[in-house]
């Protein structure tokens, strides 16, 4: 952040614009509210240098008071969630109109994320499953959500729900994106320091290192090929060892860096929620191609190639955790 | 209505099976005008993305050929391609597409014949197929 004698500085009226800032979420869980809050103490800068102009989560504003500021009012817009209705996608249209800036902001906004997974099925199938046959599901009435219902007080409204999750940029135009599953603190304060000090790379960035999460991992890589896969639970791998080498499935190799390989350092494998390493067209088919390339190496001779490939249960679900929606082909094909 | 011809987009290996097509062409063997060649080093050059990115575009089948077991100018190329393919006809399916349009094959140079047979297999478990659902207009 910045020196602390400028801060001194700014805070004593040494009058400096504060740049407005504004934080929206649409398709996500809420952890990536959390993120900026991750930040700690140095929230107290953002609050010294920014005016927070619009943020759901924290203060009361209506969408009738954003469409009322001018346009390019906000300085800086972290957005974060996938589009998956009508009011994120008009959130999404309005945002870009009224802020100078735009930031993807997490693994959804960016690379559809977990929602993104959601493609897998269609607006259909989701309301079949979520509103009429969970198994905690009590709907005789067979009641779905409608866009639009007839009470006696008047019409109630509900957005609609689209058939296929987007992200972000596939929605409107995006300046930087801040990617992870929350973005790490230390490059959520790097991009607002970023931010305040003008220093931000050019337009279209993605606001993290040129590295791979193997790039930061300490493991040890000594090994190319693996004889066999492992589940999580079926193995309680070496911290020591490079997990892929142990047969776990890691997608740090696909993986773009900037966390410093938290989940590898506490035992679990990368799942990849850093999106695709610089200049690759896509994720889940870069792991794809390097797992392939490892799998069984050397042993072709004997393997059973088929029974090899079967213990990769569920390669969508595996490779295209985050990145459904901005892969190659972003869903599964319904035939009508 | 118009009899529906599939597109076939083909990755063939440089060493083996580009030239197992060849072979077929000069020898006059006929077989069906659905596959589009596209010649790669190595049936191991074929990145998933290529694949992805023909059924993105229409293709209704895609053939990756390569040197036999054993044969691969460079050695291990053919075992990962396979690997690969195996990989993602499991992906297609999640994805809706059925994994029977994606097709490896061990073709080599002398084997123009049964590059021909091949297209002409292919070719027809495709017709019965029918268009790929990524086709635009279905």
């Amino acid at each position: 952040m910045l020196a602390y004698n400028e801060l001194q500085k700014r805070k004593l009226g040494e009058y400096v614009k504060k740049l407005k800032f504004a934080f929206y979420w649409a398709a996500s869980c809420g952890g990536c509210e959390i993120a900026v809050l991750d930040i700690n103490e140095k929230i107290l800068d953002v609050v010294a240098l920014t005016d927070v102009v619009f943020w759901p989560v924290a203060m009361d504003l209506k969408y009738k008071d954003v469409e009322a500021m001018p346009d390019e009012s906000i300085d800086v817009c972290f957005f974060n969630g996938a589009i998956r209705t009508e009011e994120q996608e008009h959130m999404a249209k309005l945002l870009r109109e009224k802020a100078k800036m735009l930031v993807a902001f997490g693994s959804c906004a960016c690379q559809g994320g977990i929602p993104g997974l959601a493609n897998v099925a269609n607006k259909k199938e989701i309301f079949d499953i979520v509103y009429l046959r969970s198994p905690s599901t009590w709907n005789p009435n067979m009641v779905t959500p409608k866009t639009s219902t007839r009470v006696k007080e008047g019409e109630l409204t509900l957005p609609e729900f689209h058939d296929t999750v987007k992200t972000l940029s596939q929605t409107v135009k995006v300046d930087y994106y801040l990617p992870g599953c929350p973005p790490p603190a230390p490059k959520v304060a790097d991009a607002i320091d970023a931010i305040v000090k003008g220093t931000l790379p050019s337009r279209g960035s993605v606001l993290a290192p040129e590295r791979s999460v193997c790039d930061e991992c300490p493991r040890k890589k000594e090994k190319k090929s693996i004889p066999r896969i492992y589940r999580v639970y079926e193995i309680t791998p070496d911290p020591n060892v490079c997990l892929l080498e142990q047969g776990v499935i890691c997608m740090g190799p696909a993986t773009r860096g900037g966390c410093e390989a938290l989940c590898v350092k506490a035992n679990m494998p990368c799942t990849g929620c850093g999106g695709p390493c610089p200049g690759e067209v896509e994720q889940g088919a870069a792991m794809m191609s390097a797992l392939s390339s490892v799998l069984g190496l050397g042993e072709e001779k004997t393997y059973d190639v088929e029974k090899l490939i079967a213990q990769i249960r569920d390669p969508l679900g595996t490779f295209y955790m985050y990145s459904l929606p901005a892969s190659i082909i972003n869903r599964r094909i319904i035939r009508k | 209505m118009t009899k529906f011809e599939p597109r076939i987009v083909g990755f063939l290996c440089n060493w083996c099976s580009y030239a197992g097509a060849d072979l077929a062409g000069i020898s006059r063997i006929q077989y069906p005008p659905t596959i589009r060649v596209i010649r790669v080093m190595c049936s191991g050059r074929v990145d998933p993305i290529f694949i992805l990115e023909a059924f993105k575009n229409g293709a209704d089948g895609v053939l990756v050929a390569g040197c036999h077991p054993g044969d691969c100018h460079y050695l291990a190329g053919n075992y990962k391609a396979q690997r690969r393919v195996l990989l993602l006809k499991k992906l297609l399916e999640q994805l809706g597409i059925e994994p029977e349009r994606l097709k490896l094959e061990w073709i080599s140079a002398s084997e123009g014949d049964r590059f021909a047979a091949l297209i002409k297999e292919m070719t027809e478990k495709i017709r019965k197929l029918g268009p790929s659902p990524l086709r635009a207009g279905g």
